[in-house]
């Protein structure tokens, strides 16, 4: 029989070894998400670099071109006026039935916090209050600098909040805890206030509701998911066209122009640096305060405003019209030069190779990681078009800057090295920090972009601090969010919470087992995505087909295929069951991982699911007015693009066999949200019933 | 001879992958150290059980001669794998769990109170924080009744784990 004292120290023993375990996972955990995330985040610049480094390259005859420029090519409209009347929200009746809540214009302090009340008991705003709001809004952003300066005197606390992701509970936490916004109370909002989370556009019309009721106590900052190519993938624009569904486009565009008039910064009392993303070596205050900020409009440097319209006559597109896409419309020789001139990121080298030989580099260098600087070195040994170089030259630098404002994060290491997990932006390191602020006479840095477990981090000796203010955001449980109180001595107060009353009641386990499996089962749906990519790289250990393969070359052909950096042999635990005699029979674990066995060829339809995002995002571009629709023929060409892309051949009747599978109204139109549905894994009869790919 | 040499060497191979991989988790550094703090951690995550007399012996080993809070890896490789092959702090079997919470359910009840446990946990043994205490009765207590029914405790715990 054991002692008091005995039972004691083997109870802590236990528990103490059962507590490091669970840390263990929930770090696994959130390198799982993190990963997976930027992967996407990654994969979504390398299609849009693509995208644009062949509009630039392909010949005008080719038909790919004009189905590249015209996804690209703004539509029709070019000057503020006629976006006006496009956007007019007078013609918008409000029925009597409407039970929402009514704004009149300029907008009081109570219009804006009746929103707030009216967002809580989740009522929607009616879409003509909406244009409303948002024309004031543009009106506003119009005329704010890139660069706010504001100032703690009179003894008040500004308030910074950092990304918040469509998390309306939160934002309304926030104001629970700290009050609304006032001249009393300065607020800063620093960037990502929308996707991911679903309530993306309330956040957006409180936020812009306070600040037109207090232009000069409210400060937005940009953050890279206010660009809306990124929406696109990443939900806002579907939440959009999901809660306004005849108005909703029109919506759209005039948040797009929102986006690109959005302040990139602000500094407090000439000291603390506020932004989204952070720093580079470049990072010059004084030139992006001069910069035109509208017309770097999003990650591929295409621009939406001032550019000279060709054809006076068009019109706004009718959201009630379908479209009518025409494959041979062509711009003007002068739209396309301009759009040239503004190409990819100001990237300002024009290559003068073969359409051919481009197509062959790219899939040679296609699944590789295509950072914004790998891009610009590739490139940097061709011939520079003297006509544009120069004006290229400042432009590129100038797109730079805010990019890196938006996108970089920071590293432990000395030195500036290009972003090439994000594939935007650059990684900094404390000698940068300490350089730039010095340079500018700074004290802080205060920047937001990653997702922090306690809701706010500091690096580089304190001189960088990031703050995140979208709890749960990974999954329930999964991190806290938190907000900064500071005042005239510029020291940073932290005020930490986590939106969803049950998460608090959670135990250590319950939190990490929850967010765990949700980890898990994104990381399984990458899995299947790669299965025959993994297949081969098991049997490449298995010389003799023996099925079997130890789980340290397991682990190895894991990272080799997936290359998502993850602690494999740790993870080993929750993603292999049982083994014989420490071997792993692979095609029994895909299995019991429920996926059905592969065919010995590459299947079409597994390389389509294994970009389905991908693909998703692709078609929401090329359906350039939100209808829903492509037709028949955008498919194929787009289809054969994607394909050149990644290294898959695909003959024209397996892209029609494949288009007869589904069944799609006869009029060559397809619905995209039809087209997705039809490759879930999910449903996975296809992939089951699926004869001879091709 | 020769494969058992090739097996063993193979096997402590595996060994020192599996260290590698637990300890780059907790290297945010990239630069092949970890704080001290995690080494904990860590250890136990490989399936070890040391109590914390034990722990900070191993770590009197592998810190610096002047300690600097971290814990450069070619330090941390050797050890670790001497206790993995040599199969040091053992897990503790279910049952023996099961007698300890009975010894110090004194009266037999078939479960513990609320103060009790406190009572053992924070001044017997190597006694827990507060934070710890807090969690463990997060996960073990009834929250109606203020009561840990152990047996249920400890296979709920025994069940999670993996291994």
């Amino acid at each position: 029989i054991i002692s008091t004292m005995r039972a004691a120290l083997l109870i802590q023993r236990w528990y103490r070894q059962y507590v490091a375990r669970l840390e263990m996972r929930r770090r696994c955990t959130w390198n799982i998400f993190q990963s997976i995330e930027y992967a996407g985040e990654q994969d979504q610049i390398k299609l849009y670099n693509f995208f644009g480094y062949l509009m630039d390259h392909f010949t005008p005859a080719s038909s790919e071109r004009n189905l590249i420029s015209h996804i690209f090519r703004e539509n029709n409209i070019c000057r503020n006026v006629d976006w006006e009347r496009y956007f007019c929200y007078k013609s918008i009746e409000v029925p009597k039935l409407y039970s929402g809540p009514h704004l009149s214009f300029p907008i009081t302090c109570s219009n804006a916090a009746e929103l707030v009340e009216a967002f809580k008991n989740k009522q929607q705003l009616h879409s003509r209050y909406v244009l409303q709001l948002l024309g004031e809004t543009w009106r506003l952003l119009r005329i704010l600098p890139n660069i706010s300066q504001i100032s703690t005197c009179h003894s008040k606390e500004i308030t910074i909040c950092g990304d918040l992701h469509g998390h309306l509970e939160d934002l309304l936490l926030v104001f629970y805890k700290n009050g609304l916004p006032s001249s009393e109370k300065p607020y800063v909002f620093n960037g990502d206030f929308v996707d991911r989370g679903k309530d993306s556009l309330e956040i957006l019309l409180i936020l812009f509701s306070f600040l037109l009721v207090y232009p000069n106590d409210v400060h937005l900052n940009r953050g890279n998911h206010e660009d809306h190519i990124v929406n696109l993938r990443y939900g806002f624009t579907k939440e959009v066209l999901g809660k306004y569904r005849l108005h909703g486009k029109k919506i759209l565009k005039l948040l797009q122009k929102i986006f690109s008039w959005l302040p990139l910064a602000t500094v407090i009392d000439n000291k603390v640096l506020v932004l989204h993303g952070g720093i580079s070596d470049t990072t010059d205050l004084h030139l992006i305060s001069r910069v035109d900020r509208h017309k770097r409009q999003n990650r591929s440097g295409m621009t939406d405003s001032d550019l000279e319209d060709d054809d006076p006559t068009a019109k706004p597109v009718d959201s009630s019209r379908r479209r009518v896409h025409s494959l041979t419309h062509s711009s003007s020789t002068g739209t396309r030069h301009e759009v040239q001139r503004r190409s990819l990121q100001g990237l300002n080298n024009r290559v003068t190779c073969s359409v051919e030989e481009e197509l062959k580099e790219r899939r040679r260098q296609a699944g590789l990681s295509q950072s914004y600087g790998d891009l610009r070195n590739s490139l940097a040994n061709s011939d520079s078009d003297p006509d544009s170089g120069e004006l290229l030259e400042s432009y590129g630098d100038e797109w730079k800057q805010i990019v890196d404002m938006l996108w970089s994060d920071p590293m432990p290491q000395d030195g500036c090295v290009p972003n090439e997990v994000r594939g935007g932006g650059c990684y900094w390191g404390p000698d940068v920090t300490e350089e730039v602020l010095r340079r500018h006479n700074l004290t802080l840095l205060i920047r937001s972009h990653e997702c922090k477990q306690e809701g706010y981090e500091f690096c580089h000796n304190r001189r960088v601090l990031t703050i995140f203010s979208a709890s749960n955001y990974y999954e329930v449980g999964s991190n806290r969010g938190a907000y900064i109180r500071m005042g005239p001595d510029l020291v940073p107060h932290f005020i930490q919470y986590q939106a969803n009353r049950a998460t608090r009641a959670l135990t250590l386990r319950q939190s990490v087992g929850r967010t765990e499996r949700s980890a898990l089962r994104a990381l399984r749906e990458k899995l299947f995505a790669h299965k025959s990519d993994l297949i081969s790289s098991f049997q490449e250990y298995d010389p003799e087909n023996t099925g079997l393969i130890s789980l340290g070359h397991w682990a190895c052909a894991m990272e080799a295929v997936l290359r998502l950096g993850l602690p494999w042999r740790v993870l080993r635990t929750q993603l292999v069951g049982d083994t014989l005699d420490g071997m792993l029979d692979y095609h029994l674990w895909f299995r019991e991982l429920s996926i059905t066995e592969p065919n010995t060829e590459v299947s079409l339809l597994e390389t389509m699911y294994k970009h389905h995002s991908n693909l998703e995002t692709i078609f929401r571009i090329i359906d350039t007015d939100n209808s829903g629709l492509i037709s028949f023929e955008e498919f194929r060409q787009t289809w054969k693009l994607l394909s050149s892309h990644l290294q898959t051949e695909i003959s024209d009747e397996a892209i029609s066999d494949l288009a007869v599978s589904i069944d799609f109204n006869k009029d060559g139109s397809i619905d995209i949200n039809e087209f997705m549905e039809a490759f879930r894994l999910v449903g996975g009869d296809l992939l089951q019933n699926e004869g001879d790919p091709h | 001879m020769a494969e058992d040499k090739e097996s063993a060497e193979a096997i402590v191979s595996e060994v020192h992958k599996k260290i590698r991989a637990a300890f780059d988790v907790f290297d945010h550094e990239f630069n092949k150290t970890v704080d001290v703090r995690e080494i904990g951690t860590i250890i136990r995550s490989l399936g070890c059980f040391p109590n914390e007399g034990e722990l900070h012996d191993v770590i009197a080993e592998i810190e610096e001669e002047e300690p600097t809070g971290y814990i450069r890896f070619e330090k941390f490789l050797p050890t670790m794998t001497k206790v993995l092959m040599e199969r040091k702090f053992r897990p503790i079997p279910e049952d023996l769990m099961l007698q300890a919470f009975e010894v110090l359910d004194k009266q037999k009840k078939g479960h513990l109170e609320l103060e009790e446990l406190t009572k053992y946990m924070t001044q017997e043994g190597e006694p827990f924080t507060q934070e710890e205490m807090e969690e463990m009765l997060s996960a073990a207590m009834d929250p109606d009744k203020n009561l840990i029914f152990y047996k249920d405790f400890v296979s709920m715990m025994t069940v999670d784990d993996p291994r």
